[in-house]
């Protein structure tokens, strides 16, 4: 991969740094104005992140980590931390980096052949092609390998039937790694087989569905009889559960920040000094920061979030140098879930009296509509329920639960249907 | 322990380890809390000496000396090994006091006072909050008042560890209302000491009082009235040995509830069998783990006086100072009712991490710092 890769003589950190420095000053647009990402209607959203990652990728700046042959500049991490440090001020393509960079972009150089990696990597670089990942299903959230979407061997095509669903901005990407069942008469995970499916074709719906909040940033997509190539199988047939594995530990490096591949840092929740600021603002304007116990409260979010960095720090290290297995990842999911509980908590308690009824625009408002996802951190990416099974058996060694599907062919298996497309 | 040790550092934790093990396993250290005075014999004390335990924080040419050049993170692996096995001993007051002498003293004061320190001979402690006070460094109240030259300190110091064993103290005090650290001797006209009682059964505690106690200016640590930041400094570090020591007991403790959950049978299967109870522990697991991960982190700031190690100092005692009692009392509830019985060893690592909760800031004491360092402005009149 391109870390490893780095030319011999490549440029010097901090020479690239201030080469880097002046392009951005002088091609990229700075952050603020009317480019407020939470502003911009969606479809815009999309838009405007390809055209960014355009700009970037005309300046030689796009992909940094990624391998030459396939767009990349071949540059190593720290060139990428350098830029990322440098590009702070400027309103960045970071939609583009969870999950086209640092999922979907490195699952297809680990699994990909020659024809796919040319076909896509230098197009996702460019920005003219944004991935989602269409693994999850209406028929079963936890139980991953248990999907029902079905792809049929006809000549040199598969036919794919079915319905994946939580793929997160899926109207306004143009690819997809799709896992589809090809072989029912075998245990669940080596039914499996990886695809490149093309989102926009007929034969495909892509609704989004309407949150609890409000938004509508999640879709469901319904198969009927698409015809997706051979030669768009990732990996080998029946083998996509090594794919999708290889994805797992890829989001998992991704969330956990370690991923080469992501440019430029977002300004929303997650970033500890945005969400620090935001309550110390909520308390401001609630006219509160004096009082002991929203002092407390404030404090206690603060630690929560500089623990939850730590941790990352502690486990990402520990599974880098092998002191760590990769399912150790799970502590640090678990954790920011549930600290991302406790962060809606908070502010709902500062929020005081204005979250039940307020003026337009008040921030305790906002405080309240986000209480109502206050469980989306913890359902999203494997439920916490799913986490502390997974420290339980593969951190700490404790027994596995049973599973009653234990090396028995798929279709001998009791699951749940797939539904039929809504009329 | 961290997961970036040197080769070195992995030694000298494994050192200690050994020799806790040997010479103080938990049956000793409930013998030695009964029957001796210190809650330790003193030439136990000196063996540690030996190992390293008072020179990490004292430079070569003083006498001291680290393993990895980082004296600080070397003494919160020693810190982390006695919340391990509850040991006795002073480890925290005496390298306070020698950190001080070093960092602070004269040459005089330090050729005085470190050489005893160092070998373990003697022993000394820091004289920093009120009784019933709560032992943040902006809360100390006992004066000293000039008089001519010298210096007349009165007050009471509470929660002074190895109180009646320290042959001098450091003591916090105000100067015409400014911080001042003055080194006092346990047997100059005027102190006066009496045993506290304390929840941990190990360690030793004692309320300090100072009676018109006459000091000359040769008593002074540093500059009279510029203390507050070495008393920082000092407070800074023994927050981060109470973190490593916290840090130390909960990840033993898991260890072994986690065991006896493999040992034990109910309805014909383990205890760990049960999703139930694997969910508690998962949760314990990533818990100790963010404890450990931050207290390494606060003590790396410490050790590189990063300007963060203020905030840092107290995010480790509010989240670990929080945690680890609400683990411990978890593993009671992992345990069953043996857990709760005088016999098994689980209360004495309660009673450290109950005692270590309290001292030197609580959580709550420690929140409000970190308010402060978010500049959370108190609006006039509060």
């Amino acid at each position: 991969m391109g870390i490893e890769t780095a030319d011999e003589g490549t440029e010097d950190i901090e020479e690239f740094r201030l080469r880097a420095r002046s392009w951005l000053a002088a091609n990229m647009p700075l952050l603020g104005g009317q480019t407020n990402s939470k502003l911009m209607a969606q479809d815009e959203m999309g838009i405007r992140a390809r055209e960014l990652q355009g700009i970037l990728f005309e300046g030689g700046f796009a992909g940094l980590c990624f391998p030459k042959e396939y767009g990349g500049q071949g540059l190593s991490r720290a060139h990428q931390v350098a830029f990322t440090q440098e590009s702070v001020p400027y309103e960045m393509p970071v939609h583009f980096n969870i999950p086209t960079f640092s999922i979907l972009a490195p699952t297809l150089l680990d699994f990909g052949t020659e024809e796919q990696k040319l076909a896509h990597i230098p197009k996702i670089i460019s920005g003219e092609e944004l991935w989602v990942q269409f693994l999850s299903e209406p028929s079963g959230g936890s139980d991953l390998a248990s999907l029902v979407t079905r792809a049929t061997p006809d000549g040199d095509v598969f036919i794919l039937n079915g319905s994946k669903i939580w793929s997160s901005g899926a109207f306004r990407a143009d690819y997809a790694l799709c896992l589809a069942r090809t072989e029912w008469h075998v245990p669940k995970h080596r039914g499996i087989t990886c695809f490149i499916v093309k989102i926009h074709q007929p034969g495909i719906e892509v609704q989004q569905i309407k949150m609890v909040n409000g938004a509508n940033e999640f879709c469901q997509e319904f198969f009927d009889d698409v015809a997706i190539p051979a030669e768009n199988v990732l990996g080998e047939v029946n083998d996509g559960w090594t794919v999708a594995t290889r994805l797992l530990y890829h989001e998992r490096d991704a969330v956990g920040g370690g991923s080469p591949y992501t440019s430029g840092i977002s300004g929303g929740r997650g970033d500890h000094g945005t969400s620090r600021s935001e309550l110390i603002e909520l308390a401001r304007v609630t006219g509160r920061t004096g009082d002991p116990r929203v002092r407390q409260l404030v404090a206690e979010a603060r630690v929560n979030d500089l623990v939850g960095m730590h941790l990352i720090g502690r486990v990402t290290k520990g599974i880098n140098s092998g002191k760590y297995s990769g399912p150790a990842g799970s502590m640090f999911r678990l954790y920011a879930a549930t600290s991302s509980e406790r962060h809606c908590d908070i502010a709902l308690e500062i929020a005081g009296a204005g979250a039940g009824v307020w003026e337009e625009g008040d921030m305790a408002g906002q405080k309240a509509i986000e209480f109502l996802m206050r469980q989306g951190g913890s359902l999203g990416g494997g439920s916490n329920e799913m986490q502390r099974n997974i420290i339980s058996e593969r951190v700490l060694g404790m027994p596995r639960e049973y599973a009653a599907d234990k090396d028995r062919p798929f279709d001998e298996v009791r699951h749940n249907a797939s539904p039929s497309r809504p009329t | 322990m961290d997961l970036e040790l040197t080769d070195d550092q992995e030694l000298f934790a494994e050192t200690t380890a050994k020799f806790l093990e040997r010479t103080c396993p938990l049956p000793t250290v409930r013998e030695w809390a009964e029957k001796e005075p210190a809650g330790f014999p003193g030439a136990w004390w000196r063996q540690g000496a030996e190992l390293g335990w008072t020179s990490l924080l004292v430079p070569e040419d003083q006498g001291g000396g680290s393993v990895s050049g980082h004296g600080l993170l070397d003494l919160t692996l020693v810190a982390e090994e006695t919340g391990r096995w509850v040991s006795p001993g002073p480890l925290v007051p005496t390298n306070l006091v020698a950190a001080a002498l070093s960092e602070y003293g004269s040459g005089e004061q330090q050729s005085r006072y470190l050489p005893r320190l160092l070998t373990g001979e003697a022993i000394a402690t820091w004289c920093l909050g009120e009784p019933g006070q709560s032992g943040l460094p902006t809360a100390i109240t006992t004066e000293a008042v000039r008089q001519g030259a010298d210096l007349v300190l009165t007050g009471r110091k509470g929660a002074v560890e190895a109180g009646a064993e320290a042959e001098f103290f450091v003591v916090a005090a105000l100067v015409d209302g400014r911080p001042t650290q003055l080194l006092v001797d346990a047997d100059a006209a005027g102190v006066s000491v009496a045993r506290a009682e304390g929840i941990d059964l190990v360690r030793r505690f004692a309320t300090v009082s100072f009676e018109g106690v006459v000091l000359p200016p040769e008593a002074v640590l540093g500059e009279v009235g510029g203390a507050a930041e070495q008393i920082e400094r000092l407070f800074e570090v023994a927050v981060v040995l109470q973190c490593a020591s916290m840090s130390g007991v909960i990840d033993r403790v898991l260890a072994f509830t986690l065991e006896y959950s493999f040992d034990r049978y109910s309805f014909g299967r383990p205890l760990a069998s049960y999703q139930a109870l694997k969910h508690r522990f998962a949760d314990l697991k990533v818990w100790t783990e963010a404890s450990l991960a931050t207290a390494h982190a606060a003590a790396r700031a410490v050790d590189n006086r990063s300007d963060k190690a203020f905030e840092l100092v107290s995010v480790a005692k509010s989240y670990i100072g929080d945690k680890a009692p609400l683990i411990l009392q978890d593993c009671v509830q992992l345990h069953g009712g043996i857990g709760v019985t005088w016999d098994h060893d689980l209360h004495l690592y309660i009673r450290r991490v109950v005692q270590d909760r309290a001292l030197f800031g609580t959580p709550p004491d420690h929140r409000e710092r970190v308010a402060q360092a978010l500049h959370m402005e108190q609006p006039h009149g509060n």
